[in-house]
């Protein structure tokens, strides 16, 4: 019963690590770019948030909604003053910018909200569901972010097979010319990239905060590397593969914390990482070339 | 009055001269053809016109309108459809697919339907390999497929880059036979061909390019018996 409950937990951490890994999945998808500050987005986000719901006292859901459409546009704000200048440049510039914004995204929350944990306030009320005479207990905030993790997965599928917008990603991910003579947007779409991963990321960081109730300005890194970690895994800019690559990460560091050492559980995930690049650089599910010549 | 008239074009990789002082025109109901060696600048003058390459002197006008700062991918709206160098089809797409992202700046689906069927009648392969990932057809296929997709957007004026290159001399025959079918439909056609025999046959009117320069123009037929262009471009 200890290991169903170790299971469980994993999986509720690992649909957050995949709904982070979706944002970059995404970006280095269409934008061939790996936003290091897609984590930090995610911390600002759960403040955001904790102002909304714990200083002024707004409904949770609404909080939640709010800190969403702020992230956004924070999102869509970072890849047009930061990103897009650089659009062509070289590939190492654009890292070392977006490892600049990661930074100065957390010393501005370290200036608004000081350096002091906040504690924040899970956003999930239900009570805990108890199952085998209560020997497994699954806690509310697991079922929702699982839950979550599968409707955000499906609509995100959805979007993309279906709607006009999703199938110009895949055309502009596979080549930015030629989508430009469809009639397709490319800086627009990349914009649009950006808003759904942010959208997305400052789910991730309610559910996060949730689950672990602290809140510190650089609560967003360790999980936004995982999550680029689980992105990797499952093969980057493929979405099922942000979804299995998250899942794998979250139950492999909760039975490794369970069952090796706690100390070790991150030393673990990563080596995962570098076995993972040595057999399958391209990820479980990444993408192999079928193009004929 | 021209559809599409150019006037003194030039355009610059860094600091390569690709593009000198180059002027043109389609008028409406023409095929216009670009003829000229490997390097001579061809396919830079259509990327240029359709926002990939920009633009740094000159002007372009399209339908009477001053298009020279709104080079980009809102064109595809005003009918302008461009089949590139090299096919560039979505590979890791459906042919299906493929062909509706040729539709994307329309909305009608009913009349998207129609052209798919139109394409479909012209590439029957295409149809039968809607389902296919277009990376696993072969060359001509994919060709076919380049062609059918710019026809989605249903255009007023085509550009073709190199259509025949790469391809069996069956498949090149069925390709201009396709593009004469085309233009006999209304569309006009700019064609952008190292193949100066077989475009010459088509065309309307000729330009001959060399390192960025038109040095020749005129009527196809012309030359065709042009000694100058026989023995640099014909192979005669």
């Amino acid at each position: 019963m200890d290991f169903l409950t170790y299971f469980v937990n994993g999986l509720s951490l690992g649909s957050i690590y995949a709904i982070i890994a979706l944002g970059y999945t995404m970006v280095y998808g269409i934008a061939k770019m790996l936003n290091f500050a897609h984590g930090d987005v995610l911390m600002i986000g759960s403040y955001i948030t904790f102002v909304f719901m714990s200083q002024m006292g707004i409904n949770p859901i609404i909080s939640v909604l709010l800190a969403a459409i702020c992230c956004t546009f924070i999102g869509v704000i970072i890849e047009r003053i930061a990103y897009k200048p650089l659009r062509g440049a070289n590939s190492l510039a654009v890292l070392i910018t977006a490892i600049g914004v990661s930074y100065f995204l957390q010393n501005i929350s370290l200036l608004i909200f000081g350096a002091n944990t906040k504690s924040f306030k899970s956003i999930v009320t239900i009570p805990p569901l108890k199952l085998f005479d209560g020997q497994l207990m699954i806690s509310s905030e697991s079922i929702v972010t699982i839950a979550l993790c599968i409707i955000i997965m499906l609509a995100l599928t959805t979007f993309i097979n279906k709607t006009k917008m999703g199938q110009a990603m895949l055309a502009v991910s596979e080549d930015r010319s030629a989508s430009t003579l469809m009639g397709i947007n490319v800086n627009g779409t990349i914009a649009m990239t950006f808003a759904i991963g942010s959208f997305l990321a400052a789910f991730a960081g309610v559910l996060l905060c949730s689950a672990y109730p602290t809140l510190t300005p650089t609560t967003g890194a360790m999980p936004g590397i995982k999550a680029f970690v689980a992105a990797v895994i499952g093969g980057i800019g493929s979405i099922p593969g942000a979804f299995i690559g998250g899942l794998i990460l979250g139950v492999l560091e909760n039975l490794s914390k369970a069952y090796i050492s706690a100390q070790l559980s991150d030393a673990i995930v990563f080596s995962v990482l570098i076995i993972m690049l040595l057999v399958k650089p391209s990820g479980i599910l990444g993408k192999s070339n079928i193009e004929k010549v | 009055m021209a559809l599409l008239d150019v006037k003194k074009m030039n355009v610059y990789y860094g600091m390569i001269h690709a593009v000198k002082d180059i002027s043109f025109t389609v008028d409406e109901g023409d095929i216009v053809t670009l003829i000229g060696a490997n390097g001579a600048g061809k396919t830079t003058i259509l990327q240029t016109l359709t926002g990939i390459v920009p633009l740094k002197t000159g002007k372009v006008k399209y339908d009477g309108k001053d298009i020279s700062h709104h080079l980009n991918h809102k064109l595809v709206y005003s009918g302008i459809a461009h089949v590139p160098e090299g096919r560039r089809i979505f590979a890791k797409l459906s042919v299906l697919q493929n062909l509706k992202l040729g539709a994307f700046t329309r909305n009608s689906k009913d009349e998207i339907d129609e052209s798919l069927e139109n394409v479909y009648k012209k590439f029957p392969i295409l149809k039968e390999r809607s389902k296919q990932l277009a990376g696993t057809l072969s060359g001509g296929e994919q060709q076919m497929l380049a062609v059918g997709r710019a026809l989605m957007s249903k255009p007023k004026l085509l550009f073709l880059d190199e259509p025949s290159m790469g391809l069996s001399p069956i498949y090149v025959n069925t390709i201009f036979d396709i593009i004469q079918e085309v233009h006999k439909e209304g569309v006009s056609i700019l064609l952008v061909e190292q193949n100066a025999k077989k475009a010459l046959s088509i065309a309307s009117k000729a330009y001959v390019l060399e390192t960025g320069k038109i040095v020749k123009e005129g009527n196809p037929k012309e030359l065709l018996n042009d000694p100058v262009i026989k023995s640099s471009y014909l192979g005669e």
